[in-house]
Parts: C-alpha cells; sequence; structure tokens
C-alpha cells in the first residue's frame, strides 16, 4: 500500500539523512521504524507526507505518486495520512474537542472551520473516538491542562478522525512514562487492527517495539540496517543498528518489563 | 583567561596584565571626556536661572494652587475626546498591524526579498516618527481636530504593534504548525489553527499596553491642535493661568492612572 522507492534526502547543510531508502508496507501492517538518533527516522517519516520535500526517489501511496503531487492534490493525500507526534503537538490553547475536529480540517472549508461549524457527522465521530480513547469527559477542557497520556490520546484521535489509511507515528511514547508508554502503543495498535490501518512507527524503546508490532525496521545513518520480524533482533542485529553495547538486557527485559506492570 | 606558572603552582587571572592596563586606560578616557563635557555645559549655562529656579517654582505652585475646580465644566469633553483618540487610534491601528506583522515575520511572509523588507520598512518609518511630528503633518494636510488626532496615534501605533506581533509570531511552536499541516489543511486554516491560538496572549497584551501608551500621547496632541485636552493644556499655559493648568495635570494623571489600572487588569485576566 505504501511504497518508497530509492527516497534520498539531502539537507541544505549537505547532511545525508536518506540514502536511497527503500520499503514496502501492505495494507494493515504496523512497523516499528529503529535506530540511533540522527539515522534519519523523522526525516523518513516527514518525507512520506512531505512536511520535508525528499530530494530523490518516490512515495507511492496506493497508486498515488505523493512526490508528484501539486499543492492542492498534496492536501487531499495528506488526509490519507494521519500523523501523530512526540511532543503531542496539539494546540495548546484550543480545546480538545478544537483539537480533534481540527484533524477534519482536510475536508471542511474555511468559513466552517474558521466559525467553528463542523459537520454534524463529524461531531458525532469527535465523540465516539473522545470515547474510544477514554476522554470523553474533558472534551471541553483546554488541551495545556491535560496530563502528558491524555494529551497523546487526543493527538491519536485527532489523527484518526482523518479517517486515515496509514499512520504516521513519530516517538509516541518518548515523553511518557513506561506505563503509559505501553498503554499509548496499545492503544495505537489495537486502533491500527480495528481500522485495518498501516503505521509506521518511530521508537526509541526496543523492547516496547518488540512487544507490539509485526515488523521491524533498523534505519542507520539514513540506511537500510535491518528488516524481519520482532523475534529476529538478535544483539548482533542491535550491534549492526546502534553500534557495540551489551543488548542481552534490552531483549531479556520483556518478560520482567511486563510482570512489573502487572 | 591566563594561566601561568609561578613557582610551580598554576595563577589564574581574569585578565592578562596587558588587557588590564587597556581597561584601566579605557576607565580613564572616559572619565576625563565626562568632566570636560560637564565644563562646558557649566560654562553655557547661565547659573543666575538655576539658582533661581527654586523660587520661581515655589512662586508657581503657590499660584496654581489651589486648582480651579469650576473649570472641571470646561475639561469633561475634551477629556471624553483624548480617550476616544486613544482607543479609536489603536483600533485603527491594530487593523493595519495584523497584515503588516505576518507579512514581516519570517515564518509566515510570502516572499522574504521583496514583501518582507517592506512590511520591515513600514514598521519603521512608522516608529521612528513622534505621534506629535505626525500630528503636525496631519493637521497640515487634513486641517486640525479629532480625526487628525486618531489618525497620528494610528500611523504612530502600526509600526509598534505589528512589530511586536511579528516577533510573537517568530517565536511560535512550529510542531503545533506541522501538526495542523499534516492533516491536509490549507494555508489559511493552518493559519487560523496554528498560529492565531498561540499569538492570542501577545496580541491581547499588545493591545491593552499599546492603548495604555496611546492615553498618554494623546493628552499632548492637543498641543499642536489635534484634538483633545492638550488644547486647554496649551491656552491655558499661554494666559498663565496656573489654577487651570494645575487642574488638567491632575485630570490627565487620574485618566492615566485608571487607564493604567485598567491594562494591568486586563493582561492580568489574559496571561
Amino acid at each position: 500500500m505504501l511504497r518508497l522507492d530509492k527516497l534520498v534526502k539531502t539537507y541544505r547543510t549537505g547532511d545525508q539523512a536518506l540514502k536511497s531508502v527503500e520499503i514496502e508496507v501492505p495494507i494493515g501492517q504496523v512497523v516499528a521504524l529503529i535506530g540511533p538518533s540522527g539515522a534519519g527516522k523523522s526525516t523518513l517519516i516527514r518525507c512520506i507526507n512531505r512536511l520535508v520535500e525528499p530530494s530523490g526517489g518516490k512515495v507511492w501511496l496506493d497508486d498515488v505518486e505523493l512526490t508528484a503531487l501539486s499543492s492542492g492534490a498534496l492536501r487531499r493525500a495528506r488526509r490519507r495520512m494521519g500523523m501523530i507526534f512526540q511532543e503531542y503537538a496539539l494546540v495548546e490553547r484550543l480545546t480538545v474537542m478544537e483539537n480533534v475536529l481540527s484533524g477534519r480540517l482536510g475536508y471542511v472549508g474555511f468559513w466552517r472551520s474558521l466559525l467553528r461549524r463542523f459537520p454534524q457527522k463529524d461531531v458525532d465521530e469527535a465523540f465516539r473516538l473522545l470515547d474510544r480513547v477514554g476522554l470523553l469527559a474533558m472534551a471541553d477542557k483546554r488541551a495545556d491542562e491535560l496530563s502528558g497520556g491524555q494529551r497523546q490520546r487526543v493527538g491519536i484521535a485527532r489523527a484518526l478522525i482523518q479517517n486515515p489509511a496509514l499512520l504516521l507515528v513519530d516517538e509516541p511514547t518518548a515523553s511518557l512514562d513506561p506505563k503509559t508508554s505501553r498503554q499509548i502503543m496499545r492503544l495505537i495498535c489495537e486502533l491500527c487492527a480495528e481500522r485495518g490501518l498501516a503505521a509506521i512507527i518511530n521508537i526509541h524503546d526496543v523492547a516496547l517495539a518488540q512487544m507490539f508490532v509485526q515488523r521491524v525496521i533498523g534505519l542507520k545513518a539514513g540506511e537500510i540496517a535491518f528488516d524481519g520480524p520482532p523475534d529476529a533482533l538478535t544483539p548482533e542485529v542491535l550491534t549492526r543498528i546502534y553500534g557495540e553495547e551489551d543488548w542481552q538486557a534490552t531483549i531479556k527485559t520483556d518478560e520482567t518489563a511486563e510482570e512489573a506492570v502487572a | 583567561m591566563p594561566v601561568r606558572e609561578i613557582a610551580g603552582a598554576k595563577v589564574w587571572r581574569r585578565r592578562t596584565t596587558g588587557e588590564a592596563m587597556l581597561r584601566w586606560v579605557g576607565w580613564l578616557i572616559g572619565v576625563a571626556i565626562f568632566v570636560w563635557c560637564w565644563q562646558q555645559i557649566s560654562a553655557s549655562t547661565t547659573w543666575f536661572f538655576v539658582w533661581d529656579a527654586p523660587r520661581i517654582a515655589g512662586d508657581i505652585i503657590d499660584r496654581a494652587t489651589p486648582p480651579r475646580w469650576s473649570y472641571m465644566e470646561k475639561l469633561w469633553w475634551p477629556i471624553w475626546d483624548t480617550i476616544n483618540i486613544a482607543t479609536l487610534g489603536t483600533l485603527i491601528a491594530l487593523v493595519l498591524a495584523v497584515p503588516v506583522a505576518f507579512l514581516a515575520a519570517r515564518n509566515t511572509t510570502p516572499s522574504t526579498w521583496i514583501i518582507r523588507p517592506v512590511a520591515l520598512f513600514i514598521i519603521v518609518a512608522s516608529r521612528s516618527i513622534n505621534s506629535l511630528i505626525w500630528a503636525l503633518l496631519l493637521i497640515a494636510i487634513i486641517g486640525p481636530g479629532v480625526f487628525a488626532g486618531i489618525l497620528a496615534i494610528a500611523i504612530r501605533s502600526v509600526g509598534f504593534c505589528a512589530k511586536l506581533l511579528y516577533e510573537a509570531i517568530e517565536e511560535i511552536d512550529e510542531t503545533q504548525v506541522e501538526a495542523i499541516t499534516a492533516t491536509g489543511a490549507s494555508r489559511w486554516q493552518v493559519m487560523v489553527y496554528g498560529i492565531v491560538p498561540q499569538i492570542m496572549p501577545a496580541f491581547a497584551g499588545i493591545s491593552v499596553f499599546r492603548w495604555d501608551i496611546n492615553i498618554r500621547e494623546s493628552t499632548v496632541l492637543g498641543l499642536v491642535g489635534a484634538g483633545g485636552i492638550g488644547l486647554q493644556l496649551s491656552g491655558s499655559l499661554n494666559t498663565l493661568a496656573w489654577p487651570q493648568v494645575s487642574l488638567i495635570l491632575l485630570v490627565i494623571l487620574l485618566a492615566v492612572v485608571i487607564s493604567e489600572w485598567v491594562s494591568a487588569k486586563v493582561r492580568g485576566a489574559i496571561i
């Protein structure tokens, strides 16, 4: 469904963030993207919806070539790609409801959005999603009154109300405590399964990734260093992605951490 | 940060000897210039008037008290004019300042090379000329009166408001803008949802702050004939009607105190 074809990004400073990356993600597959800081994970995700303009290669979403779209067509294509951010990226001074409804901006005209006159079915869907992520009571609160975990749930609702085919998730748990991290990851993966969404999730926490996803891609210095199932992440593979370190503990935490939460 | 070896110990000083000497000479020159300037000013001052100043000031205060309270009935209308000049001028300035600010901010301007310099020029031009001088120019163009005062205040305030506002726009959190862009929102929707909520507190603060300044500025506009209480002030000064002058000064003081109080309340409520 999503296909990256020799994707290249070179920043103006001359840094090569992505060197000819090729990835194909089928419908409904949740992929974790791991790799050291600066490996190009964020750049990769942003090149897909062109928040960062790729310098070469092609991105295909179904049979649409995203990299060739004009700005109007790109806006329509972006509606099919929900994005979730590390620091939540909610508009702090708007209410939870406004933040969720902002996911419909691509579908609603300017004046209606300015006057906050969203179609009733969008509002219904917003309430349904807020209920699903457990924040129905918070609809009228301002976004900056919420805790980190709650904010990320609003971020998830905002992405889902776009009715996307693909979720682009950038470090969803990096600012959250371990327990909330798991809840958020579980929620994202459950929702993907419910709706048959594909997702690319940037994540630093290897153990957490292993717990929830079907496929792991390791990125190192802008190149794919690993692509396989989570079980295949051996210490050797992690050394290949991140460099030399004692990896036994990182992978083994799986069961022990599960007990700690329970 | 020089480190020297003296008798085996590492000695650290903030500056090297040369630097310390240089700074000392610099201070010496500075003091010498100050003393010389003092002498120049002293030579061109008629000291007789200065020694006489306390007596004259005492004399004026003596004549100015008590204020002529009955004159108040002629001041209600001018002070109302003054407040209106400030308020309307501020409103017009805000309407003009918003687009200028968006054109001047580095992250929202449509063109860094053509439009941004134009917007910055508007800001500098408006700020560089005092409202009293704008009023003189406008009186020559559209004749004396309240309208000239309103325009003078407005023109002077555009630059001030636009400058503070565009700085606020440049300091917004870009990830919120990114998030709205990623939903497929149009350029204008990104502005309304991603940028405007972030700059609202700054906008409200700037508005009341400028209104507060404009109350003070509009009290003197009448001196050049641009309406408001300044007209009465200059009339009373010219006829040496000191009790009236003191009453006018009291009224101005009161108006400024009230405007400060209002703007402090409003800012407190927003932030």
